[in-house]
């Protein structure tokens, strides 16, 4: 009876033990299911269709053409791999303006006839119709938006998820700005961790030192909504005087304010790095009449390096993930540019501005989890490759 | 230039800079700080919101946030602790616990907006909590439980093996040294790793996004399964999308003061506990 008593109890911590496995897991099952059923659909509106002449034997088209067309910068079917003809829009407002309301009938009864009308009078239409209007009477082939494909989503330059009728799934933008971001804290922060890092293990003293840690510590455990907040009424106002801009709101403001979230990582870890250098490789460079600074940067620093480097890389783990704080000071445009006084968009930014407006199970939903598919796979890959190198250092 | 000269100019460049750090850190707690101050009062902890979050206090995110603390660490902290035991003191070095190590840290550096979203899709959608302050403590509590289980698992590799040893040879069983010997001497120091948590836990906002914030709600939570306001959401709120910035400003400062406080008070706690075991051993 005890023995059985004692197995359950052993079984018991063995089942919390695999708990972080399975989330993992779960994590992934979840994030995937709905990412991956985003590449199955078409950016169409939700209940509409393309109708097109039926003598057009364009069948497809990809969504960036279809914005282009609605946008007016494709205006002739030449372009899109048909025979030279003007492309005439239609959509259920401008149904409105051209026929009349008998001809539409009181409760739209013969809007599908409407409809078959102008498709029949125009060669080069494109008809956006309501599904449930596309009856019998409408003579017209249907024009398909091309499913979502991952080239189009990593590729595509345009990110207006609720634009009609055809809706940009481009993460490009998104993708830019992340890195742009991140590689800006990095360049901000590494310098002033690793010369934090190399001051608290081989300049000060034991005193500066246990002073310092604590305030490491601190930094690392104040909330990035505080730091979000710090940097829209400290950092966003400075950075749009300094550079006489119209907004602050910037890749830089973002870039310095996960700097600074970046730091307890980069500092912390190679300040470990440096500890983990042994003692003879130090007295003997000082034995040999080295300064105490040739030893750092000729014996130490080198030395270290992969430890220095695993710092920087968890800085950009962190960095790329981080949401809140970059949510608020980097203006949320999402501009596909490298330049750091203008506001860009992170992707997770996108998610938390947009999950809330994206109806459930909807293909914007699905858009966003396949964004954060993406930020999964960019840390996870981080953390599997500073996994790997650490235990190599150990060997 | 000599050497040493140089070697003095390069180190009081890396003096400044590694102040500069420390300055950064009082440069934002002062900031904070100075403008929170002139907010707080007992009324603002204790009243209900008014005026649309322009006025009043900010009573029931107080409570949300302490709710979901609560929550969360209800549930994770003994996962995490058992966790830590099993991986400490049960598997051996091999491929499960490697795996085990591997996943606990894959999870650690997973974002918290990915967090946010599972929480959603799981809790929220597949489990029909809707949008309340379980499936809110859960998700924070899985967010939590990486630095739950390293600590605890340093806790309890710190301990002399002449502890087990010792009570081994006494004839007690592996479960029995671990609840008698082993914890009571970890305890301390798996506490910090509680507290820190605390800490992480109450600042995290993109978790509850989806999971449980409520944008306004000034009542406070009756079950588990309601809808809750918290700090950390508040202040983003404050901050952002208020219609009056100017009169939202103050009640910004205040709650973020409030939030600040809390890490604080936890970061004080387990460097105290730290130091007081020290000085014990």
């Amino acid at each position: 009876m005890k023995k059985i008593f004692t197995k359950i109890q052993v079984g018991t911590l063995a089942i919390s033990s695999l708990m972080t496995s399975i989330t993992v897991v779960l994590i992934v099952f979840f994030l995937f299911k709905e990412g991956i059923s985003f590449f199955n659909k078409r950016p169409v509106e939700q209940g509409f269709v393309l109708l097109v002449n039926p003598n057009n034997s364009v069948t497809h088209i990809s969504p960036s053409e279809c914005k282009q067309v609605f946008d007016q910068e494709i205006t002739d079917w030449k372009t899109l791999t048909g025979t030279s003809l003007p492309i005439t829009l239609i959509t259920l407002d401008d149904i409105g303006s051209i026929y009349s309301e008998e001809q539409i009938g009181a409760e739209m009864e013969y809007l599908d006839t409407c409809y078959n009308h102008f498709i029949q009078e125009n060669r080069g239409v494109i008809a956006v119709v309501p599904e449930r209007n596309f009856t019998k009477r409408i003579h017209a082939s249907k024009l398909d938006v091309d499913k979502n494909t991952i080239a189009a989503f990593v590729k595509g330059k345009e990110w207006f998820p609720t634009a009609k009728p055809i809706a940009q799934f481009g993460a490009l933008p998104l993708l830019i700005g992340t890195f742009l971001v991140s590689f800006g804290a990095i360049l901000f922060a590494l310098p002033l961790g690793l010369a934090c890092a190399i001051y608290m293990s081989e300049i000060t003293n034991d005193k500066m030192r246990r002073i310092m840690k604590p305030v490491i510590e601190l930094l690392a455990g104040i909330p990035s909504v505080v730091y979000g907040f710090f940097g829209l009424v400290v950092i966003v106002p400075f950075i749009q005087k300094l550079f006489h801009l119209d907004v602050g709101e910037t890749a830089l403001a973002g870039s310095i304010v996960l700097g600074i979230m970046a730091l307890p990582t980069i500092v912390t870890i190679s300040e470990d790095a440096l500890q983990n250098v042994p003692k003879a490789m130090r007295e003997a460079s000082l034995a040999m009449g080295a300064t105490k600074w040739q030893t750092i940067i000729k014996v130490l620093v080198p030395y270290a390096r992969s430890g220095i480097m695993t710092a920087a890389i968890l800085g950009v783990g962190r960095a790329i993930g981080e949401t809140m704080a970059v949510l608020m000071v980097t203006g949320n445009a999402a501009n596909t540019t490298f330049n750091f006084l203008k506001p860009v968009r992170t992707i997770p930014a996108t998610i938390a501005a947009e999950l809330g407006e994206a109806p459930s199970g909807g293909i914007h939903f699905q858009a966003l989890f396949a964004l954060a598919c993406i930020l999964f796979l960019i840390t996870m890959t981080i953390n599997i490759y500073v996994n790997f190198v650490s235990k190599q250092n150990h060997k | 230039m000599t050497a040493r000269r140089k070697q003095s100019i390069i180190f009081l460049i890396i003096r400044i800079l590694s102040l500069s750090v420390v300055a950064i850190l009082f440069l934002i707690l002062g900031f904070i700080v100075v403008h929170g101050f002139q907010v707080i009062n007992w009324g603002f902890v204790s009243q209900m919101p008014k005026e649309g979050m322009m006025e009043g206090g900010i009573l029931p995110a107080i409570v949300g946030t302490l709710c979901l603390i609560a929550g969360s660490m209800i549930f994770a902290f003994p996962i995490g602790v058992m966790s830590g035991i099993y991986m400490n003191e049960y598997l051996r070095d091999g491929w499960m616990k490697r795996f085990v190590r591997l996943m606990t840290d894959n999870l650690a550096g997973v974002p918290s907006i990915v967090f946010g979203l599972f929480g959603m899709a799981l809790f929220v959608n597949k489990l029909h909590f809707g949008d309340s302050l379980i499936a809110g403590s859960l998700t924070l509590g899985l967010l939590a439980l990486p630095v739950i289980i390293r600590t605890t698992e340093e806790a309890l590799k710190s301990i002399d093996q002449s502890y087990r040893e010792a009570s081994f040879a006494l004839g007690a069983s592996k479960l029995y040294t671990i609840k008698n010997v082993i914890l009571p001497v970890a305890f301390p120091n798996i506490l910090t790793g509680l507290i820190l948590s605390i800490g992480r836990v109450s600042g995290e906002t993109a978790p509850i996004l989806f999971t449980v914030a409520a944008y306004f709600l000034p009542k406070l939570p009756s079950s588990i399964f309601d809808q809750a306001m918290a700090l950390p959401y508040h202040l983003y709120v404050l901050a952002t999308s208020g219609t009056d910035i100017t009169k939202a400003r103050p009640m910004a400062y205040g709650t973020a003061l409030i939030l600040i406080l809390i890490v604080l008070i936890c970061n004080l706690i387990a460097n105290g506990i730290r130091k007081w075991q020290r000085k014990k051993a």
